[in-house]
């Protein structure tokens, strides 16, 4: 069905159409409980341990609201700028399958939680916003399990465990023109939701899933192509290998006169391709109605306010915070914020030592390559931000040379003391005594005559020699620019 | 000491006095189920060990000198589609016919902690849809008044079980008449609280914006002692009322003086003879309590009957998915996919009234029908509403019947579902408004069937009900 069609659409093909992507996604917001109940939301216990009679939807069990959920959902809205509906509606969306208990899903239909935000991504082109249509909540249905077990060939497994956990779905506009671009939006998405503490997104847990909305057009078109949905994009690479074969599929269809058909495909990340799942007349008929068991959702503008003062800025707002009031290159910037916790040390560098360039100098440099060696998460770093301005600070004021700091700061990592502290005790400190380093200075010179007469002879750059043996000496605690100085006046 | 003659007060009495224990009540109680059941099949279940266990915890209770509770020792049926924990529920259908829940349903929850003595599970239509409790997949329950006809439904058993003296009070449940209709049938009190009085958290659902559970009892005092027991709000039914629960007692002074009591006229039609009659010995026996009676007219009340079909069957498709098979039904043997096991075990498991239902409920919810059916059905079902919102702005009760005609014959109206779901004609207007509907006896037919009165109050107004009903009795209305 698909053999013929090449891997990649060429340039030439992608001069003549355009792809349109819109995306669903999934986000799986990190409450303590679940979304109808009061089982954990959690992920790893062993099969059919996390459920109770509501998530296992026994005869007469009825849902109630969480409402820790309801506010994840809403710093999720804040988050993607979408505007918060004062009363949303529950809905059921029906349809049968072994691991959802109820035969349907509670989720919001015609009056969703939110509406109308953007995601701003960077393209080639410059910066673009991306309009985020939708955001409702809704709970997750179960696992199974086709294969792996000795009976697979007659009987699938079901485990519930995941059965309740909350979910927001955020639905895009169909504003994306290119993998790269969704894959940007997802990367800026999943960022939004982790400086928000909506979630982890960890996709390997399913916390972040994704279904990508695909069509092409003659570039110059007025209306879409028909449309297909991608299921089962379920990491970044996926979505953007999936989306390059779905979309040159579709190239190929239509140049060789053929019509894209309106359906449900599967992305098979083994085959790098994907193949249809079920067509437009397969398709479900969800039958929705408001759940009768739910009240509407009504959020108060007190309790929405009392959320949107907690919102932490966004990732695309502290960039540009960073660039212009801290004057960092752009790409620190982007480094320090690719996570709320990063961005949050780096602050508190810099307010620690006022110096933000050598703020993030250190925090993109020596303190990520001493996370790095260790795979620490800069939340476990064990050197305050606080720390590391003070060290900062003691280069500025030439208590430590650079050199200096840089031995002291994995010591502090080490010992989780302050610098100070390591400093007295290994007895580390710049010699700013001009006295002391005058007296080291001469007995440099004097045990090297031959460099000397080099010097005066008017080779200049054994100044450099002569510089190295006075650091050895002082075990680098002497300011290198001091030491040159003494020096040309002394030789 | 006989079941069938004692009232609740009378029972308080007796044990405080130490006349009686409760574990011999309930012996009495479970000896006389077991006896009477034959002849009417009200039981599916009697639940000894549940009911001795309760029993004696009340006795212990007296022994030490403790309140057991306003509800101490009485022996109460329980509808099967209301979930006991450790004592099968099936709703009366084979699908459940192994179902033991895990749980207790909140108003059970509270009517054992008010000492009451739960004696074991009743027979009901399949998933509580039906007027005759013909659709029990364990067969039908025979009126105790006339053993060749049917109790009403869907509460049948709960009904019977009240009727034939084996409880002293039952729980229905009430989606369009389930309760007020097999009372009527049967000759005992039956009350549909307001939506939202009782919480429904452990009642299986049929339609969930509809269904209510509520008590059955031989008398008004009864059946509202067990509603004081229930009511109030739950924190497991987000639908369930936070409005405090008014002294239900005290509301009933004997006196019905004054009260303004409607009668819609759209309701007095179609009725068979010997209910017309009883109808009108009713209303002159409440004008010599000194009611004043003033003829109103709901004007909706004809959309209610297609309104309420297309609510409660779009409900019911939704909430009946759940028995597929998967985890605690009945499962089809012969599948050997899923789709086999999903419409076998369905095709199998369902009686002909629930796939009816499913049928139609599908349908009405089906993209492009959504607007013209279920969508508008909402809408009737707000001027539903508002008829009778305007029509208590003059009166304090509606007086109706409960039903067109009294009990009818086993098997009469089972081929045509259509006359069946009349039965319920002047019932679901109260349920598609939330109201409360009180069914009381009053009278017999010349073949002495039983006729019920009903009682329309405003939302929560369940004390003005109790007044008037406790009147109506203490007037002689059961013996008119």
């Amino acid at each position: 069905m698909s053999t013929a069609a090449p891997r990649l659409a060429t340039p030439e093909e992608l001069e003549l159409y355009e792809p349109v992507i819109g995306l669903e996604v999934h986000v799986q917001l990190g409450t303590r409980t679940k979304i109808f109940c009061g089982c954990p939301n959690e992920f790893g216990a062993a099969p059919n341990t996390n459920v109770c009679p509501v998530c296992l939807g026994m005869p007469g069990a009825l849902p109630v609201l969480n409402r820790a959920a309801v506010e994840l959902g809403i710093r999720a809205a804040l988050a993607l700028h979408c505007e918060v509906r004062r009363r949303s509606v529950f809905a059921r969306k029906n349809y049968f399958y072994p691991d959802l208990p109820k035969g349907y899903q509670i989720s919001q239909y015609d009056q969703p939680l939110a509406e109308h935000g953007w995601v701003e991504i960077q393209t080639p082109a410059g910066p673009k916003r991306i309009g985020v249509h939708r955001l409702h909540l809704e709970d997750d249905a179960g696992k199974s399990s086709h294969e792996g077990y000795r009976d697979s060939d007659r009987f699938s497994y079901v485990d519930l465990n995941r059965t309740g956990s909350p979910l927001a779905e955020i639905v895009s506009e169909p504003d994306l023109r290119s993998p790269d671009e969704a894959y940007e939006y997802l990367t800026e998405l999943k960022l939004a939701m982790q400086f928000a503490g909506v979630s982890n997104c960890d996709m390997e847990k399913g916390n972040l899933r994704c279904d990508a909305n695909v069509s092409v057009r003659r570039r110059g078109a007025a209306e879409f192509g028909t449309k297909v949905e991608i299921k089962n994009l379920n990491s970044f690479r996926f979505l953007r290998q999936a989306l390059y074969f779905e979309i040159a599929r579709q190239v190929a269809l239509v140049e060789s006169g053929g019509r894209v058909v309106q359906e449900t495909r599967l992305y098979d990340p083994n085959l790098d391709e994907t193949f249809s799942m079920r067509s437009k007349e397969e398709a479900h008929d969800y039958r929705y109605f408001p759940e009768p068991d739910l009240l509407p959702l009504e959020v108060g503008e007190a309790w929405l306010e009392s959320i949107r003062s907690s919102m932490p800025a966004m990732p695309a707002e502290l960039r540009r915070r960073f660039v212009s009031d801290y004057g960092l290159r752009e790409y620190d910037a982007q480094v320090l914020t690719a996570s709320r916790e990063l961005a949050d040390y780096f602050e508190g560098v810099v307010h620690a030592c006022g110096d933000a360039r050598a703020a993030a100098n250190w925090v993109t440099g020596d303190l990520a390559a001493l996370l790095n060696a260790q795979s620490l998460d800069i939340a476990l770093c064990p050197v305050p931000p606080e720390r590391l301005g003070e060290l900062i600070t003691l280069v500025q004021k030439g208590e430590l040379t650079g050199k200096l700091a840089k031995e002291i700061l994995p010591k502090m990592f080490e010992s989780r003391e302050g610098a100070r502290a390591i400093m007295e005790r290994e007895g580390l400190r710049a010699l700013s005594d001009t006295g002391e380093l005058e007296r080291i200075i001469d007995q440099v010179i004097a045990a090297n005559p031959k460099q000397l007469e080099q010097y005066r002879g008017g080779k200049t750059s054994v100044m450099q020699f002569f510089v190295g043996q006075v650091m050895k000496a002082t075990r680098g605690q002497a300011n290198p620019a001091a030491v040159s100085e003494l020096l040309r006046r002394k030789l | 000491m006989e079941i069938g003659k004692l009232t609740i007060t009378g029972i308080q009495e007796a044990l405080r006095a130490r006349r009686v224990s409760a574990r011999e009540l309930a012996q009495e109680a479970l000896r006389t189920a077991r006896e009477e059941n034959p002849k009417t099949n009200a039981y599916l279940l009697l639940a000894e060990e549940r009911a001795l266990r309760a029993a004696e915890a009340v006795d212990a209770a007296l022994g030490r000198g403790q309140d057991p509770g306003p509800l101490a020792g009485v022996p109460v049926a329980v509808k099967d589609n209301i979930v006991t924990r450790g004592v099968r529920t099936t709703c009366g259908s084979r699908l459940l016919e192994n179902f033991v829940p895990p749980y207790d349903a909140t108003a059970v929850e509270r009517l054992e902690r008010a000492g009451a003595v739960v004696l074991g599970k009743t027979n009901c239509d399949e998933f509580a849809m039906g007027s005759s409790n013909e659709n029990s997949a364990f067969g039908p329950v025979r009126n105790p008044a006339a053993p060749d006809r049917v109790p009403g439904g869907s509460s049948g058993g709960s009904a019977a079980a009240v009727a034939q003296g084996t409880a002293v009070a039952a729980l229905g449940s009430d989606t369009g008449g389930s309760i007020r209709q097999p009372a009527s049938f049967c000759g005992v009190v039956g009350l549909s609280p307001t939506y939202g009085r009782v919480s429904r958290y452990g009642l299986v659902a049929f339609a969930s914006s509809l269904d209510r559970i509520g008590p059955l009892a031989r008398n008004v005092r009864d059946a509202a002692a067990v509603l004081q027991a229930m009511a109030g709000r739950d924190e497991r039914d987000s639908t369930s009322a936070f409005a405090p629960v008014p002294d239900y007692q005290a509301a009933m002074t004997g006196e019905a003086r004054g009260l303004r009591v409607g009668v819609p006229l759209e309701y007095f039609e179609g009725l068979t003879q010997d209910t017309a009659a009883q109808m009108e010995k009713a209303r002159a026996l409440l004008a010599s309590l000194g009611c004043e009676l003033r003829e109103i007219s709901l004007p909706h009340t004809s959309y209610a009957i297609p309104c309420y079909y297309i609510v409660c069957t779009a409900e019911a498709s939704s909430n009946l998915a759940r028995y597929d098979g998967v985890r605690y039904t009945w499962r089809a043997p012969q599948a050997e996919t899923l789709a086999e096991m999903y419409s076998l075990t369905r095709g199998q498991g369902f009686g002909a009234e629930c796939k009816r239902r499913i049928m139609l409920g599908t349908y009405v919810l089906s993209a492009g029908y959504y607007d013209a059916y279920y969508l508008k059905a909402q809408k009737v079902r707000t001027l539903i509403t508002r008829d009778f919102l305007a029509a208590f702005e003059q009166v304090d009760v509606i007086a109706t019947p409960v039903s067109p005609f009294p009990a009818f014959r086993l098997g009469e109206k089972l081929d045509d579902p259509l006359q069946m779901y009349l039965s319920d004609i002047f019932t679901i207007t109260a349920s598609l408004a939330g109201l409360p509907g009180l069914s009381v006896p009053c009278g017999r037919t010349a073949e002495g069937l039983p006729v019920g009165l009903q009682l329309i109050g405003p939302h929560f107004g369940e004390p003005v009900l109790f007044r008037l009903g406790d009147a109506f009795e203490r007037a002689g209305g059961a013996s008119l």
